[in-house]
């Protein structure tokens, strides 16, 4: 599904966000990032999603070379293959629910009438269907995440990216994304989540532990638990 | 799983425009604001070209109701300056000319000054100028009788008198049968004519007849203004004879002019200042443009979140300046067709009022809207570009 080979990037301050960093995420992996603050998850996560290109290294996708596609080819590919959830939900203002998560098919080039159709049921998906024709601000920030998930995952992507989506949200609320989430990936989707939460992290199969833009630990549930056994 | 990537389809224009209407939607106020800017411009030029159009359709109208035949033969100065004077059988002379169809007369009485009552100062005269007229100069000149009835046979010799517009009005005479003081005799106002755009002097005179101005002002008859109507074909020939035809001896002294000219001329003195209407139109266009330009800028700044997010869900560099570019086109072709309503209703508006026929050129509403578009292109290009250039991991982090 992604590999990333001998990856580093450099900001133009001169930062080392990630310094020859290589990882390989099957196929229907949950996988969860965890490190400290500035230790380049987000960076990660955007190589991940072609947000960004490496500084060099390379970067494949889907058995893409990330490098080589022009910027029509990397949009095709976000548009078809990989969805995105932020920790501040990006939804428009002042614009129905359901139009938000139709959105999300807008550059598949789908017709409205279609779009409109699958936003409803992935928002039934995700337990909002009677909310469809509400507005963003209408709703709590869980239901925004949720809301968001649904149009990342509208146009069934393989790939799901998350960026800390449970970072603004209370336990309960966080409890119920995670839950979303992680029905994805039983349905088969490689879900890739970003969290500080370190008990959300232990949920999740597979851990990359990141640290000064570096892999310090790539370990499965199991080794978790064995480790944990151990001590 | 891997496979190769197909480029989606091209949006619809209906997306387009959809998404290109995501700011105006959200900022309907700011929206509506920008695209005012666009909407004055173009108001003002349709209007100009609007009611000028119409004030020459109204012209055009005037004119061939009134005809473009008549040509009037007044005395101009003799080589040593003096007014010169038409000789008294001229009239008859010019009736000869075998093209000219129609003769007819008015005789300026100098000495005799025009009163509502005696108890004005002699040295006011209102500017009212008393005529001896021929019965027949009413259907020569194409003039109309407003109220009260022309004079006749009858009349013709008998202290009566018919007002030009003008006169009636600073005589304060509004309807007939008053008397007015011409000379030092009594006159009766048995009508009050329209005005007469081929003869404005009829406007502020006070008319007579022939014989009663022999007999009651002592006037030795001479005509002031010969009125000659011919067939179209033949003005041109007619303007060339008539000054050696009314005065053989000093044919120089006879100043010939064909009154529908000097409407048209007149006409074409108001396009200069429609041009310059015109410009000041087109610099508030150009300031609505600047205006449209300044919000996309802004728009594109404020927007940067909403940019980051369009491009993870796939959008292209290209669909991005695409939309930036519709919303700019959006604004502006909004001011365009508000600008061209509200310039089309204020000719409208206007050429009510005077009584013109409303003419709203349809060059002129093509042309207001093609312009606004391309102010529009212009003014969001630089925006759209922008916005396109922002790469989607900095656009995102802008929460
Ligand atoms: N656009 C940028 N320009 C310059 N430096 C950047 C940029 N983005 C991130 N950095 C730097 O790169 C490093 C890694 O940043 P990154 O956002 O990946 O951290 P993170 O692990 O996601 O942190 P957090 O948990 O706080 O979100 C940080 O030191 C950060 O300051
Ligand atoms: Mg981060």
């Amino acid at each position: 599904m992604i590999s990333l080979t001998n990856v580093k990037k450099v900001y133009a301050g001169g930062v080392t966000a990630l310094n020859n960093v290589s990882l390989h995420i099957d196929p229907g992996e949950l996988v969860g990032i965890v490190g400290p603050s500035g230790s380049g998850k987000s960076t990660m996560l955007n190589m991940l999603g072609t947000l960004d290109q490496p500084s060099s290294g390379s970067v494949r996708i889907d058995g893409h070379d990330v490098g080589g596609l022009s910027d029509t080819k990397l949009a095709a590919l976000r548009a078809t293959r990989i969805g995105f959830v932020f920790q501040h939900f990006h939804l428009a203002a002042g614009v129905a629910v359901v139009d938000n998560v139709a959105d999300g098919l807008l550059y598949a080039g789908i017709r409205l009438g279609e779009r409109r159709e699958r936003a409803a049921k992935a928002l039934e998906r995700v337990g909002l269907g009677h909310r469809m024709n509400h507005r963003p601000h209408e709703l709590s920030g869980g239901e925004r995440q949720r809301v968001a998930i649904a149009r990342a995952v509208t146009g069934n992507p393989s790939l799901l990216l998350a960026d800390e989506p449970t970072g603004a949200l209370d336990s309960t609320s966080g409890a119920t994304v995670m839950r979303l989430l992680r029905e994805l990936h039983e349905m088969g989707t490689t879900v890739v989540i970003i969290t500080h939460d370190g008990d959300i992290a232990k949920s999740l199969d597979r851990q990359v532990h990141m640290r000064d833009g570096g892999i310090t630990r790539d370990s499965t549930r199991e080794h978790a638990l064995i480790a944990e056994a151990r001590r | 799983m891997t496979s190769t990537l197909q480029r989606p389809p091209r949006m619809s224009a209906r997306d387009v425009l959809r998404v290109g209407a995501v700011g105006l939607r959200t900022r309907p106020m700011r929206a509506f604001l920008s695209s005012l800017g666009i909407a004055i411009g173009i108001a003002a030029m349709a209007a100009v070209v609007g009611i000028s159009s119409s004030s020459q359709a109204d012209l055009d109208r005037t004119l061939s109701a009134l005809g473009t035949n008549l040509l009037t033969a007044t005395p101009g100065n003799t080589l040593t300056g003096e007014q010169a004077k038409l000789p008294v059988e001229s009239e008859d002379m010019v009736g000869r000319i075998e093209a000219v169809q129609e003769v007819s007369a008015l005789g300026h009485i100098s000495e005799a000054k025009v009163y509502r009552t005696d108890k004005v100062p002699e040295e006011q005269t209102n500017g009212i100028s008393a005529y001896a007229t021929r019965l027949d100069v009413l259907s020569v000149t194409g003039g109309e009788i407003g109220r009260g009835s022309w004079l006749n046979k009858a009349t013709d010799d008998y202290p009566a008198t018919v007002l030009g517009s003008v006169a009636a009005e600073r005589l304060g005479v509004r309807e007939p049968g008053v008397h007015v003081l011409i000379g030092n005799t009594w006159f009766t106002v048995v009508g009050i004519l329209d005005e007469v755009p081929l003869a404005t002097e009829l406007d502020t005179a006070a008319l007579l007849g022939w014989p009663a101005a022999q007999t009651y002002l002592n006037w030795e008859p001479h005509p002031s203004t010969i009125y000659t109507r011919s067939a179209d074909a033949h003005v041109h020939t007619v303007r060339d004879l008539l000054g050696a035809t009314v005065n053989p001896e000093a044919p120089n002294e006879v100043e010939v002019s064909r009154p529908s000219d000097a409407l048209a001329a007149k006409q074409a003195a108001g396009e200069v200042f429609t041009g310059l209407l015109l410009g000041l139109g087109a610099v508030a266009l150009l300031v609505g443009g600047v205006g449209v330009a300044n919000t996309m800028v802004i728009s594109v700044l404020e927007r940067r979140s909403e940019i980051g997010l369009r491009r993870s869900l796939g959008a292209t560099r290209g669909q991005i300046r695409t939309q930036f570019l519709a919303e700019s086109l959006l604004l502006a072709a909004l001011g365009g067709a508000g600008g061209v309503l509200l310039g089309a209703l204020v000719t409208a508006g206007y050429s009510a009022y005077q009584m013109w026929p409303i003419v709203v050129p349809a060059w002129a509403l093509a042309g207001g809207l093609g312009s606004t578009l391309v102010i529009g292109a212009i003014a969001g290009l630089y925006p759209a570009i922008r916005a396109s250039r922002l790469s989607p991991t900095e656009a995102l982090a802008t929460t």
